[in-house]
């Protein structure tokens, strides 16, 4: 798992991985390039949150540390969701009272 | 490094595994700071992007898709040659190290050399937020907004890659003095999960800066 034994993963995976975040990025150009209406940035996001997740797994070895290091990798992106929601429910909602500012 | 024994571990560790696991916590937790550090910036960038749709349409279609695209192609070699470094000092074969770790840096610097060709292009054609700024014809607006994130967005995680670059050397000078062995490798394996982060960062770059209102426009760049 990791400090005596760490865990080395073969170099066939990390090609596999490298081949997933091209293809990735030409999905995501091919998308752009699609109108696919108020869908294009979700699936752009996705696609990106795909590509994301691969590095943090395989590249950031998260996959084969202690679930300690996964609860500090995962902590990092909900407080990121946190910090989204709470902003946006913030600057979407402003027009809702006739108050200015 | 008196308080280091032969085996690279601290005196204040247990044994190496959890010297390795205090390691990887504490790079992980600075990580986060960086996670919500350009949070804050992509959190300006939706807020604003709500507010002026059209603008943010108008100041993509500035940017040219063809060097962005390519560069995220470099970026993410150079995370799989960084990721065969630290594979190569989990071995212990410290001259690969040095020879993945130096094609990591040598792909970091195309990156920067294709994002001064961009900045630079930028520049002439007056899209640089300041008193200069020109939008076909129009002063400011909110396409200047747009540009002062893309500015700060990109130059930001440049930054950070030009951080990177001078860890790599670092990671060269100890593989030359074969420090890394396939106990004690801690040292090149966090330099390779900031540079992951960088990478991570840019996938989401990309598609957001470059890639808004091009359906219906396939033209590549200008």
């Amino acid at each position: 798992m990791s400090g005596n034994q760490p865990h080395i993963a073969p170099i066939k995976l990390y090609l596999g991985v490298f081949a997933t975040l091209i293809a990735g990025t030409w999905l995501t150009y091919w998308v752009a390039l699609q109108d696919f209406g108020w869908l294009n940035t979700p699936l752009a996001l996705l696609i990106a949150v795909v590509k994301a997740t691969v590095v943090v797994l395989y590249f950031m070895h998260v996959r084969w540390q202690s679930k300690m290091t996964m609860v500090f990798a995962a902590a990092g992106f909900v407080w990121l969701l946190i910090l989204f929601a709470f902003t946006l429910q913030d600057y979407f909602t402003r027009s809702w009272l006739p108050i200015y500012g | 490094m008196s308080s280091v024994d032969a085996t690279g571990l601290a005196h204040h560790f247990e044994d190496l595994e959890q010297q390795h696991e205090s390691a990887t916590l504490g790079m992980w937790a600075f990580l986060i700071t960086e996670i919500m550090f350009f949070g804050g910036l992509f959190g300006a960038y939706v807020v604003y992007r709500t507010m002026y749709p059209e603008a943010w349409e108008n100041g993509s279609k500035e940017l040219d898709v063809f060097l962005g695209a390519l560069n995220t192609t470099v970026l993410i070699g150079s995370s799989l040659t960084m990721a065969l470094a630290v594979r190569s000092a989990q071995h212990g074969k410290n001259r690969q190290v040095i020879g993945f770790t130096f094609l990591t840096m040598v792909l970091g610097f195309v990156f920067l050399g294709v994002k001064i060709v961009e900045y630079h292009a930028k520049w002439e054609h007056h899209l640089i937020p300041g008193p200069h700024f020109m939008f076909e014809g129009h002063l400011g607006g909110h396409e200047e907004l747009f540009f002062a994130l893309y500015f700060v967005m990109t130059g930001t995680h440049a930054f950070h890659m030009i951080i990177g670059a001078g860890l790599m050397i670092w990671v060269i000078l100890k593989a030359a003095r074969n420090e890394y062995t396939p106990q004690h490798h801690s040292h090149v394996e966090m330099i390779g999960l900031y540079w992951h982060f960088v990478d991570i960062v840019w996938i989401f770059l990309f598609p957001l800066l470059y890639l808004l209102g091009r359906h219906g426009h396939a033209s590549i760049g200008h």
